[in-house]
């Protein structure tokens, strides 16, 4: 690589310069980028879909409402078995001996049962006897005796319907679990459990985790995604609701979600579908790198020299009026 | 002291020293020059000066957004519009930045000595997605719920999320109204800086000549 001179005046020695008003220029931009920005703004406004709540959620479906959460109580939803940095109970992703997600720990704890249900049932509800009652049979029982009820309640949900809001199962014994579900659902109609999940003993509160892991581990929420397209297998990581183009520049990463070997079960050399993560972030970490390290990369930085792209650029440099 | 020494001799002075470094690799008319060379034509250039452009909107707007709090865009006509054009601002930001990109690949702008700046470019497209990923979840909209819960997924696969809180409202917003920007706004002072400095590279092959 040709080095620099000294000096620019060094190294634009023998070319012809010619006059040049930077801030005009600057200044010619600002306008038309603004005048661009505005008339564009004026026009198509930009998306803002209201969020949606938890008491939304228990009030549209309640049936899921009360499956999540049982299945919170049982353990089995995304979050009660998620890992690192949540909770111990799943392994997290790894390859090979890379595992972030491991070495890191709980920084961030949450039991599902507890975070979800247990505590918001305890500070919603404490002036009611026979919620107090449930509660304290729930917590007395055994993990046998919990798994029991847990199962059975929630193969009755399967076939539940709902009247006036509420969620009505066959009878079987479900232990203390339909007075429990039922006291969770309304505190969670009228809005109480959006407030309940944020509490943390300080009176500011700008962290959603509880809630968001919460919703996502029904199936509501990505009920109503899937409706915008943004699921992860919709190439949803760049797309936003409306017809707004959303983070058009994340395309790269996106695609590598959509095909082999993040797609695959099998993989190719460790990286498959139950690592696309971990592996997704390190191959952009890497091809990230090599962009910036182009000039130092052969062929990728010869390139440019190769495909006459920069003879366009420079067609009048290179045009033969420029020999004369 | 009687009387100030001259500056040309208070040799150990480093403020001597940083005004020398500064007139002999900055001077005035590297910084705002008012010549440059004849084969500065391309519209190619341009899409350098209105990425700064497109920045500056972005700015300007995204301080209106945050004097005024995140809930009064949800409110007010006028926030939204000021939402809007902080929006669209990114949008065309993104735009000409990846032209900017493309247009200096097929240039090798990082010729005789220009590498640094081509891979400071490079980590300003980075800070930029994840400032404008910070934006995204900053919404408080359903978009910004849904990108959380799922891209909570990613950052903890990779262990980030152990640091980085996609969930947590808090830490996103004061990440993407000021750290971030603050990075972005150095790196791109920089980049500039650098690119006056070194002034404009020439072409690849020589002039009115065969390629190489």
């Amino acid at each position: 690589m040709k080095p620099m001179g000294a000096t620019q005046e060094e190294y634009y020695r023998g070319v012809r310069m010619v006059p040049y008003d930077l801030v005009k220029e600057l200044v010619l931009a600002l306008a038309g980028v603004g005048i661009l920005a505005l008339a564009v703004s004026a026009i198509l406004s930009s998306p803002d879909v209201a969020p949606i709540t938890i008491a939304a959620w228990a009030q549209s479906d309640p049936v899921d409402f009360v499956t999540t959460a049982t299945n919170e109580l049982a353990g089995s939803t995304t979050s009660a078995g998620y890992g690192n940095p949540y909770n111990t109970n799943g392994s997290g992703q790894a390859w090979g001996p890379i595992a972030p997600q491991t070495w890191f720990g709980t920084r961030i704890p949450i039991d599902s049962a507890t975070t979800f249900v247990i505590q918001p049932l305890q500070r919603g509800a404490s002036s009611n006897t026979d919620l107090g009652a449930s509660l304290d049979t729930w917590q007395k029982a055994g993990a046998d005796q919990q798994g029991r009820w847990t199962d059975a309640y929630t193969k009755a949900l399967a076939d539940a319907s709902v009247k006036d809001g509420k969620v009505m199962v066959a009878d079987g014994d479900y232990g203390p679990l339909p007075v429990m579900m039922s006291n969770l659902l309304g505190i969670a109609q009228t809005g109480g459990l959006d407030g309940l999940l944020m509490v943390n003993g300080r009176f500011y509160q700008t962290d959603y985790t509880p809630a968001l892991l919460f919703m996502g581990d029904g199936s509501y929420l990505s009920g109503q995604a899937e409706q915008w397209n943004l699921l992860g297998d919709q190439w949803g990581m760049m797309n936003e609701t409306g017809r707004y183009p959303g983070q058009t520049w994340l395309w790269l990463y996106t695609m590598w979600y959509q095909v082999p070997p993040f797609t695959s079960d099998t993989g190719f050399i460790g990286l498959n579908s139950s690592n696309a993560d971990l592996g997704i972030i390190i191959l952009m970490t890497l091809l990230t790198a090599a962009l910036a390290l182009v000039p130092l990369i052969p062929i990728l930085r010869d390139i440019p020299h190769w495909v006459p792209i920069h003879r366009l650029i420079w067609r009048g440099y290179y045009a033969p009026k420029a020999r004369d | 002291m009687d009387a100030a020494e001259p500056i040309s001799e208070q040799p150990t002075s480093w403020t001597v020293r940083t005004r020398r470094a500064i007139d002999r690799h900055l001077p005035m008319d590297h910084l705002l020059p008012v010549r440059q060379p004849y084969y500065v034509g391309s519209w190619v250039y341009v899409f350098g000066v209105i990425t700064i452009a497109a920045l500056v909107w972005v700015v300007a707007s995204g301080v209106v957004l945050a004097f005024m709090g995140p809930q009064w865009w949800h409110d007010s006509s006028v926030g939204r519009f000021f939402n809007s054009l902080h929006f669209w601002s990114v949008q065309l930001f993104f735009i000409f930045m990846v032209l900017h990109l493309w247009g200096q690949y097929f240039m090798a702008g990082w010729r005789h000595g220009r590498a640094a700046t081509w891979a400071i470019g490079v980590v300003i497209f980075g800070i930029s997605i994840l400032t404008a990923f910070t934006g995204y979840l900053s919404q408080q909209n359903f978009d910004s719920q849904f990108i959380a819960v799922n891209a909570k997924d990613a950052m903890n696969g990779a262990g980030i999320g152990a640091f980085f809180n996609v969930l947590n409202f808090g830490q996103m917003y004061g990440l993407h109204i000021m750290l971030l920007p603050i990075g972005v706004t150095i790196l791109v002072v920089l980049h500039i800086v650098m690119v006056r400095a070194r002034g404009v590279v020439k072409p690849i092959d020589p002039e009115g000549g065969a390629r190489s």
